[in-house]
């Protein structure tokens, strides 16, 4: 039973369409992320869904109940803004303490809660502090027990990283979601970053120009990316352009070269679609050993760069520029010039239609 | 809560506003349009009156200059000093709005007679014309106002980084300061030049006890023998002033930054 | 110290006290008004400007603009006579008095407010109004946790403010009352170049304790500067 869904939902400003009728439905206790480029319409979503604005069409239900035209401070929903949300003429335990004072709590019972809620965010020693002389990231942990004061029945995330270092994201991310999981609070999270949705979400669901491109498990975006805008979005993937030769064998021509992956059964000839493989599923040879093979792209390292412990090769094919991941061990005799055979596995390759309509694939984008 | 309408106490709060500030100018457009003889509606006698007069040309022109004095004297002296201090000595910022706010609470009549005081051993020339003592005294009382709005300005941008790149570049103080700096806080600078305007041509005190011809004695003047006419002068004086403010508007172009106080009393 | 000028000082530091308090209050409430969410930017501008204008009108003009409105024959009072059967004047009005002076400086007044907190009404974050609500409260409610006390600081300097403003004026009072209400600032411009009597340095002494005045708040104002540019990082 869907405990927070959003139908149909729309929201325009004037001639620019932010929402165009998305749906989203999430589970009691479940964590999802709403991932997309600026302009997508996720902050929008969000903000609807906390009350700060009205749709134009659609709606919005708590456990069945229609919360649409319920005023913001009524909907019992706990919001961590990007920055600058803590109130500066209040300590941090005053601050976390503001809405349960609002809710008339008696004040040992409100000091508890505060006290419990800044050890959970591990800042139990800083409660007497002024927001001014916090940290970006400790603010933002302040604002996340100030959220989850009230007990709400959501809680509401809007890109609470951004304004952070990258070391206290990664950090503060974690934390996030083990307090979700601890208290199990339904959690709607928005955010730009596609490693930090597929690291922390239950399910991601990807937006552009308003509307929903899919919705899955991080596994499910990362390895079966439904649209090509999703397959660009998340995760590095060779994207090879070619036409159907035979739908029966899988045979597909790219840049010249026959290819057959197993992606391709099934499809007429003559289609035009893309063919996608992620940059660690790519093998490399240099090319003095056996020339051609089934399955390989001819072409010459252009560049190396070191990730740790692989490194990434840019590869420039006939057509189109290659991206593959390899061990670093290995890449010493792959040095940039060398000319090298990149073999595109038979199976592991996911493939996408060019042609106009729904995304391919039987999974349709927006619904689950 | 991004409203998209106006919210009902905005429009109760602004309406009030709109008839508070606004009956009294109609009053005195009535008021000026009385003719002298029914003592009713409608005669543009007044007006007449006023344009006609040559006196009022002059001490518009009089007061004019002595507004272009001002703002041409404070821009020299407080542009270089706010600069500076900006960036060289922030610790003394606060001080210099301290110091800003001396002119600006004391009352012009404690000023005049300071200052007449100060200025005993003058020259003849300083005395003579309005240009010399009553400038002096202007530039004193536009201080605070020319200080808040070139202080948001300089504020508002990067001054460090401004300069350094400019010095990197090869550029002297001087270069720096009329080719980079001027530019960026021109629209400061203007709002604080316009407020000024404003200053001079609407204060009477200093000019009246230093028995100085400027456009606000005249008024009072005119006060003296034709009511009519001299609500018709207040009016003008209004606009004028109001239309030079918002053509702040137009030559400043980006958002105007009214950070500024204001002035008489 | 006579006891007519330590009256007038009184009467003065009255009327400061009166229209600063009044002044702070509406040109907070006109400037909130102005620059909300939802309210169209061009009002402000227009607002902006107009209180430019209007805190400076003060003198002369100012004082005739209000005799000609609510002046025994202004068009208010006629008004009221004529079409709404009420004579202000018969009921106490008078707008040569204490109350006229105090009404009419609220022309400057209030824009001066107007122009001097709406920085500060600017650096209320939208965040907090949001997270406010989020949180459960109304709107009073953050008015009374967080806008008002983020705002007081510069609201009691903007007082301090509007208290020297009135406390120094002059050429309204003037205009409006002539000898009939004794302000000190008229008082020393009546020794200064007063025609019958003339005497400098009287003038000087009074001065001299308006400034004694003035300093006092000027001294009150330094620390509340410093708290508000504190909150306001």
């Amino acid at each position: 039973m869907a405990y927070l869904e959003l139908q149909e939902l729309r929201r325009a400003f004037g001639p620019v369409v932010a929402l165009d009728g998305i749906n989203v439905s999430m589970e009691r206790g479940e964590f999802l992320s709403l991932l997309g480029p600026s302009g997508c319409g996720k902050t929008t979503a969000l903000r609807l869904v906390a009350g700060f604005d009205r749709p134009d069409g659609g709606s919005i239900l708590i456990d069945g109940k229609d919360l649409t035209r319920v005023s913001p401070s009524r909907r019992d929903m706990g919001m961590v803004f990007q920055a600058y949300s803590l109130f500066p003429n209040m300590t941090a335990e005053q601050n976390v303490e503001f809405g349960l004072r609002i809710r008339k709590n008696r004040r040992a019972a409100r000091r508890k809660r505060v006290g419990e809620l800044l050890e959970l965010v591990g800042l139990g020693h800083a409660g007497k502090r002024y927001p001014h002389q916090l940290s970006g990231g400790m603010q933002q942990r302040v604002a996340l027990a100030r959220a989850l004061a009230i007990e709400p029945r959501v809680l509401l995330l809007d890109e609470p990283l951004s304004a952070l270092d990258a070391k206290v994201r990664v950090q503060l991310r974690e934390e996030i979601r083990r307090i979700q999981t601890q208290l199990g609070i339904t959690t709607l999270y928005v955010t730009h970053d596609q490693e930090e949705a597929l690291s922390v979400s239950d399910h991601v669901a990807v937006m552009w120009s308003g509307r929903i491109e899919q919705i899955g498990t991080p596994s499910e975006m990362y390895s079966a990316p439904a649209t090509p805008f999703v397959a660009e979005f998340i995760g590095t993937m060779n994207r090879l352009e070619a036409v159907v030769l035979d739908g029966e064998s899988g045979e597909v021509e790219h840049a010249g070269t026959r290819l057959t992956v197993d992606a391709a059964r099934g499809r007429s000839r003559g289609e035009r679609v893309l063919v996608l493989v992620r940059p660690e599923l790519l093998e490399l040879e240099p090319s003095t050993n056996g020339v051609g093979g089934d399955n390989n792209l001819t072409g010459e390292v252009s560049t190396h760069t070191f990730l740790g412990s692989v490194t990434r090769l840019k590869i420039l094919g006939r057509e189109a520029e290659l991206i593959a991941d390899l061990p670093t061990a290995r890449v010493d005799s792959l040095p940039v010039g060398l000319p090298v055979v990149a073999h595109v596995p038979v199976t592991g390759t996911r493939l996408l239609s060019l042609s106009e309509g729904p995304a391919s694939d039987g999974l349709d984008p927006g619904d689950r | 809560m991004r409203r998209r309408w106006i919210a009902p106490s905005a429009v109760v709060w602004l309406l009030v506003a709109a008839a508070f500030f606004l009956i009294p100018l109609i009053a005195l457009l009535l008021f000026s349009l009385k003719s002298i003889q029914t003592g009713k509606c409608c005669s543009g006698a007044a007006y007449s009156y006023v344009i006609d007069d040559p006196q009022f040309l002059d001490t518009i022109r009089l007061s004019f200059q002595l507004s272009l004095e001002t703002i041409a004297i404070s821009l020299l002296l407080f542009v270089p000093t706010v600069y500076w201090v900006h960036l060289k000595l922030p610790r003394f910022r606060p001080v210099l709005g301290f110091i800003a706010l001396v002119p600006f609470v004391v009352p012009p009549i404690v000023l005049v007679v300071g200052l007449l005081d100060l200025y005993k051993g003058a020259p003849e020339w300083f005395y003579a014309k309005p240009y010399g003592f009553l400038a002096a005294a202007y530039v004193i009382l536009a201080f605070p106002y020319m200080f808040f709005a070139l202080d948001a300005g300089f504020r508002s941008i990067d001054v460090h980084t401004l300069t350094e790149a400019s010095q990197s570049l090869g550029a002297s103080w001087l270069t720096t300061l009329v080719r980079v700096i001027l530019p960026n806080i021109r629209v400061a600078a203007l709002g604080g030049s316009f407020l000024t305007l404003a200053i001079v041509m609407g204060e009477f005190t200093m000019a009246s006890l230093s028995a100085f011809r400027t456009f606000p004695t005249y008024i009072q003047l005119v006060n003296e023998s034709q009511p009519y006419a001299a609500a018709a002068l207040s009016l003008l004086s209004f606009l004028i002033v109001w239309v030079a403010m918002l053509a702040l508007l137009f030559v400043g172009r980006g958002r105007p930054r009214p950070a500024q106080l204001a002035a008489t009393r | 110290m006579h006891q007519p000028y330590l009256d007038q000082y009184w009467l003065t530091i009255k009327i400061s006290l009166i229209t600063a308090g009044a002044g702070c209050v509406l040109g907070l409430a006109i400037a909130y008004a102005v620059i909300r969410e939802g309210t169209p930017r061009f009002l402000r501008t227009i607002l902006t400007t107009f209180s430019g204008v209007a805190a400076n009108f003060a003198g002369i003009p100012l004082a005739f603009a209000f005799i000609a409105t609510l002046g025994t024959i202004g068009i208010v009072t006629t008004f009221m006579r004529d079409h709404l059967g009420f004579d202000p004047y018969a009921h106490g009005f008078n707008l040569f008095t204490q109350t006229g002076v105090e009404l009419t400086y609220m022309y400057f007044q209030i824009p001066l407010m107007i122009l001097v907190i709406a920085p500060a009404i600017d650096g209320l974050r939208q965040e907090w109004r949001e997270a406010a609500s989020n949180l459960g409260a109304s709107s009073w409610q953050f008015w009374r946790h967080v806008g008002i006390p983020v705002l007081l600081p510069s609201i009691l300097g903007a007082f301090i403010l509007l208290f020297g403003n009135s406390f120094s004026a002059y050429a309204t009072a003037y205009g409006l009352a002539g000898n009939g209400v004794f302000l000190i600032p008229i008082t020393i411009g009546f020794y200064y170049s007063g025609n019958v009597l003339s005497d400098p340095h009287l003038a000087q002494a009074l001065a001299f304790g308006m400034f004694v005045v003035l300093a006092v708040m000027m001294l009150l104002y330094i620390p509340l500067q410093r708290r508000s540019a504190r909150w306001m990082r």
